[in-house]
Parts: C-alpha cells; structure tokens; sequence
C-alpha cells in the first residue's frame, strides 16, 4: 500500500480539485482509500457524493472550568496562564474556551482546587463510501484545535483499512499552510504532489511547502495549476523544481470548467471526460502512478 | 478599529483585499484620532505566519528582525532529584523522566511553563525555543509586520500572538489590519480575538460558500464578531453564497469580478488598487462603511 498526500502551502491552488480527479483516475485501475486531512475546511465530500455509513465523536484537547462557588479571586490562575485564557470578571475568574490550550497549569496552581479540566467535544469523523473508494473525513469544530490530532486519526483509519482489505493506495487531500495539519497530514507519506500556481504567492509558499516535506523526508513532485495565468512564473518555477532536482508532472491550464465541475458535484475528469483539462490530468496521474510505483518520470518528458 | 481579513477556504483573494484596503484608507483617517502614536499610520499585519505573503504587494522596508518561540524547559541536573513531579503534570508529554535522566521534547511542548512552577526543587528554568521571527517596517503609507513561522515547526499559534503583542494590536488607537491564514482553527481564531470586524473574502463556489459558513461560525457565533462579505471572482459560480448572506443577514460589502485582467496582475505581485487604479475608489468606500460600522458599534455599547 502506497500513501499519496496532496499539498500546496498557499491555499486555493487546486489541491482538492485536483485530488478529486486523481482519485477517478487512480479508481480505474486499483483499489483506493481517501482522506480528507484538510479538516477545518473539508471540501472533498462536496465533489465525491459519499454514502455516510459512519459517525464518531473527536475528543481534542480539553479545557479549564473554574468552580465560582470555590474561587477566592486570588488571580493565580490568570498570573500563570500563558495563553490570556483566564479572564478576570467581577465574582469570579472565567476561562475563554477557545483561548484555552488546556495545559492545566491553573488547575494545579489554584490553591482552593476551584478548577478542573473537561475534555472536549472538538468534532466529528466520518468512514463513507464513494464510488471511487472508501473516504474518511471530519468536521473539526469552528475554532478547535488540535486539528493535527483530527488529521492523524482521520489518516490512520484510513490507512487500516487500506491494509486491512489490500487497498493499493491511501490518498490524502491535504491542509494548506505549513504547519501543525500539514505535517500530520505529510507523515508516513511515500509521495507528496505539490500543486501551486504561478504567481509571487504560489512561488514564496511552493519553496516553503517544498521544504517542509523535505525536513520530514518525503519525496515530492509539482503540479503547476493556472499555468498560463503567468507564463513568466511558470518557467521560473520551472527552472526551480529543476534546479531542486524535483520532478515537475504537469501544467494545468487556467480553465473555468473545473469550477463548472465543482458546482455538479463532480470530479472534472467525471464532468467533462474528453476536455483538454481531463487529458492533462491523465497526463499526471500516468507521472505519479509511475513514480508511486518506483519509476520516476523524466521532467524532460513533458512537453513545454 | 481592528479589521480582519479571513477566508476558511484559501486562495480566495483574503490579500488581495486586505493589502488594497490598507493602501486606501483615507489620510487623515488613520491620524484623526486624538491618540497618534505609533497608529498615527494605519498598521498592516500579516498573520497568515505560515505562508506570509503580503509583503510581496506591499513591498516594505524590513528594518527589524526578532526571533521569537516558546519558553521551553531545562533542567538543572544539580538540583533534579528525578522526582518525575515535571512529567506528572505535562498534558502534552513533552517531559519525561527515565531513570536519572530527564528527556524534552521541544515539539511537543506548548511552553506553558507548568513544569517549572510544579518542580519542588527549582530544577527547571526555561530557555527560549525558537520557532519563527517578526519583521517589521515601513511600507509606503502604512506601518508593517508580518511573521514567519520555521520550516519544520508546527504551531502557528505563539507566532501570531508574539506578532499582534508586539505591535500593541489592542491598544485601540487607529487602524489596524489583520490578514488570516486559510482555515477555521486556532491560527485564525488567534487573529480575530480582539477584532472589532471580520471581512470574509470568499469566491462564489460550493468550496468557497462550505468554508465561509464554518468562518462565519468562528467569527461571528464564536466570537460575537460582525462580520461582512466580499465576492471575489464574482461570476465565476453559482448564487449559493448570495442565498446564503441574504439568509443570514450578512451584508455583501463589494463584488470584484472574474477578470483575467487581475488574476495576472496579481500573479506578478501587483496590489490590486495599484494595478487597477479603478478599484481604489471602491477600496475607500469599503474602508468607509466599515468604520462607520465600527462606530456605530461601539456607540450603540
């Protein structure tokens, strides 16, 4: 079993688009399961029509109470929290929950035991069907955290049951940005596709993206979405992924219809299975099934 | 007057937006108020740390660099008795003691200092962990920061707060704007604390409308923030995100169309107010009824 993960460091380079037609494409030849590791703003459910079979509660991290009957308004617990989450109110100290990273620290500092911690109803996770293949997603909560610990619980169902029934690959649609999802989202992975878009955003975050799959040791490959928006941008980025030694695996033109896609719901190779777009994404789904199967392309291969 | 500028889907145009309101508030505005200060200029702050990208439009002169991180432990091996009290009270597991041998680590740790007030012995003092840095400095008109979350480190979070205390974000004079990161967790929940707006950027897509519903959830029915809309690449979609706003009384503040025209010009790191000189008039109305919003507001209170 063989773990892809899709990344992109800037947001709305096209990463889910893009995952919703390598799944139709991958789905055609071996048996898949999906992940959807983007769970602040999950979106791939929008375009695959899952059945829901399953429904579980997330625990994320929890959060400080305090007791107003017990507390003596000493404002210890404000002096030591780190994280301006204990708020000074007339009667009593209260907690902001969304502030609170729920280190304890207050609850072993207050001297009247007036505060305890109670875990959190952070989201949910789902197992679904899809026609391509089983998909696992979650809704975190608006403003939770710990969506890194979301992403690898979503990412590890997904992954036993892939073994559990000789699935032959887990795809997982990332998060944007760098940080805390994204790394959850890039572990264990043998292969990440990079997708930016040629512009000063795509190029900055395309560098730092690149750089955090390398720090975690995952090989990666680029996908350059919107390409003729810049022509100029493009070639740097180019000439960058080849000075990087990193395999570029196609441009995808600037193309309104995968908009007109997402609005029926559906992949674009699904919604229009003879354009141009459906071609350049058969195109690179050849590239990384190669190279997933241990047979790297060639960046001169692709036609300019 | 705090404005925030935030999305939940990403790529939706939140800099775009937020760097052409910077650049057409009104002179005068920024230093009518009675506190000049350091908001004697409108403050821009680009909170998106992971991907900082609003000083390519903006282009300012960084003149200040500062690391910043999270105070992690360290302890002194002459004074531990190897009590183990440290790894007792960690939630996070980022202290654990193994024989006469106490082992940190740093990624884990969320730099609560928990260890260090609970340590019997005062075994512990804490060390700077850095995870990121500030800029700051002069762009134009407008006085800015941004930061920058390490390749390689997870939490977003310290970075953004270090950045908006630094600049003394809610010292309530002036102007100030927030660009957020993608998303609807903690990083963007960090931004908008303390705001007095959100603006939601969002395009007119099923993506664009899921993920400006859970934004909304988080701004306005998490915070208690008003908050108001701009369509970007009006046109391109479907009416579900204007069904939406009338549904929920949220008002669509300015349209900006599908126009290839500002796709390319922002591709090559043209502020859209500059590139489109057409749009710097909408930008001030925009700047205009907010603030209005904003006083009306705090009036009513």
């Amino acid at each position: 079993m063989r773990q892809l993960v899709i990344l992109s460091g800037k947001g709305g380079t096209g990463k889910t688009s893009v995952a919703a037609a390598l799944a139709h494409l991958a789905s055609e030849e071996m048996s898949i399961v999906l992940a959807d590791a983007d769970v602040d703003a999950a979106n791939l459910e929008l375009v695959l029509e899952p059945t829901k079979l399953e429904e579980h509660a997330f625990m994320g991290g929890q959060v400080a109470v305090i007791d107003p009957d017990l507390c003596q308004l000493c404002g210890r617990c404000y002096k030591v929290c780190r994280f301006d989450a204990v708020l000074p109110g007339d009667d009593t100290y209260r907690v902001d929950p969304l502030a609170c990273e729920g280190c304890a620290s207050c609850v072993y500092q207050c001297p009247e035991d007036a505060i305890h911690v109670e875990e959190q109803h952070a989201g949910l996770w789902f197992r679904s069907d899809t026609r391509f293949g089983p998909l696992f997603h979650a809704h975190l909560f608006a403003g939770q955290e710990n969506s890194g610990k979301l992403v690898t619980l979503v990412k590890q169902h997904g992954r036993l049951l892939a073994l559990d029934e000789g699935r032959d690959l887990l795809l997982v649609d990332g998060p944007p940005g760098i940080g805390c999802p994204v790394i959850s989202a890039n572990a264990g992975a043998d292969l990440a596709l990079l997708v930016t878009e040629p512009t000063v955003s795509g190029v900055h975050d395309l560098e730092r993206i690149l750089g955090t799959v390398r720090h975690f040791r995952v090989p990666a490959l680029v996908l350059i979405n919107k390409a003729d928006v810049n022509p100029a941008h493009t070639a740097g980025i180019e000439a960058y992924c080849r000075a990087q030694g990193i395999d570029l695996v196609g441009k995808l033109p600037y193309d309104t219809v995968v908009t007109q896609a997402m609005i029926q719901g559906q992949p674009v190779t699904i919604y229009q299975p003879e354009g141009t777009m459906t071609a350049a994404l058969r195109e690179v789904w050849e590239r990384v099934r190669r190279r997933l199967n241990g047979a790297g392309p060639s960046p001169t291969a692709i036609s300019e | 007057m705090i404005i925030a500028v935030a999305s939940g889907k990403g790529g939706t145009g939140k800099t775009t937006v937020a760097t052409s309101l910077a650049l057409s508030i009104p002179e005068g505005v920024q230093s009518g108020t009675d506190l000049p200060g350091r908001f004697a200029q409108p403050l821009f702050l680009d909170c998106d740390v992971e991907e900082p990208n609003a000083a390519l439009f903006l282009r300012p002169r960084l003149e200040d660099y500062e690391e910043v991180g999270i105070l992690i432990p360290h302890v002194d091996h002459d004074l531990c008795t190897y009590c183990g009290r440290c790894a007792e009270v960690c939630v996070w597991h980022a202290i654990a003691v193994v024989g006469k041998n106490v082992l940190i680590f740093p990624e884990l740790c969320h730099g609560c200092g928990s260890c260090t007030l609970n340590c019997p012995e005062g075994a512990i003092h804490e060390v700077l962990h850095v995870m990121g840095s500030l800029e700051s400095g002069q762009a134009g008109p407008i006085a800015f920061g941004h930061g920058t979350l390490n390749v390689g480190e997870a939490m977003a979070v310290p970075i953004i707060r270090q950045l908006k205390a630094k600049h003394a974000v809610h010292d309530g004079h002036g102007v100030a704007i927030l660009d957020a990161s993608p998303g609807t967790s903690c990083p963007v929940v960090e931004t908008m604390r303390g705001a007095d707006f959100v603006l939601m950027v969002t395009e007119p897509t099923p993506f664009g409308l899921h993920d400006l519903r859970l934004a909304v959830q988080v701004a306005r029915d998490e915070l208690g923030l008003p908050v108001g809309v701009v369509v970007n690449r009006d046109g391109v979609g479907d009416l579900g995100v204007d069904e939406y706003c009338a549904a929920e009384g949220i008002p669509i503040l300015m349209r900006i169309p599908l126009d290839r025209r500002i796709a390319e010009a922002i591709s090559g790191g043209k502020a859209l107010v500059e590139a489109l000189p057409e749009y710097h008039p909408l930008f001030v109305a925009l700047y205009e009824w907010i603030a209005e919003e904003i006083t009306a507001r705090k009036e009513a209170r």
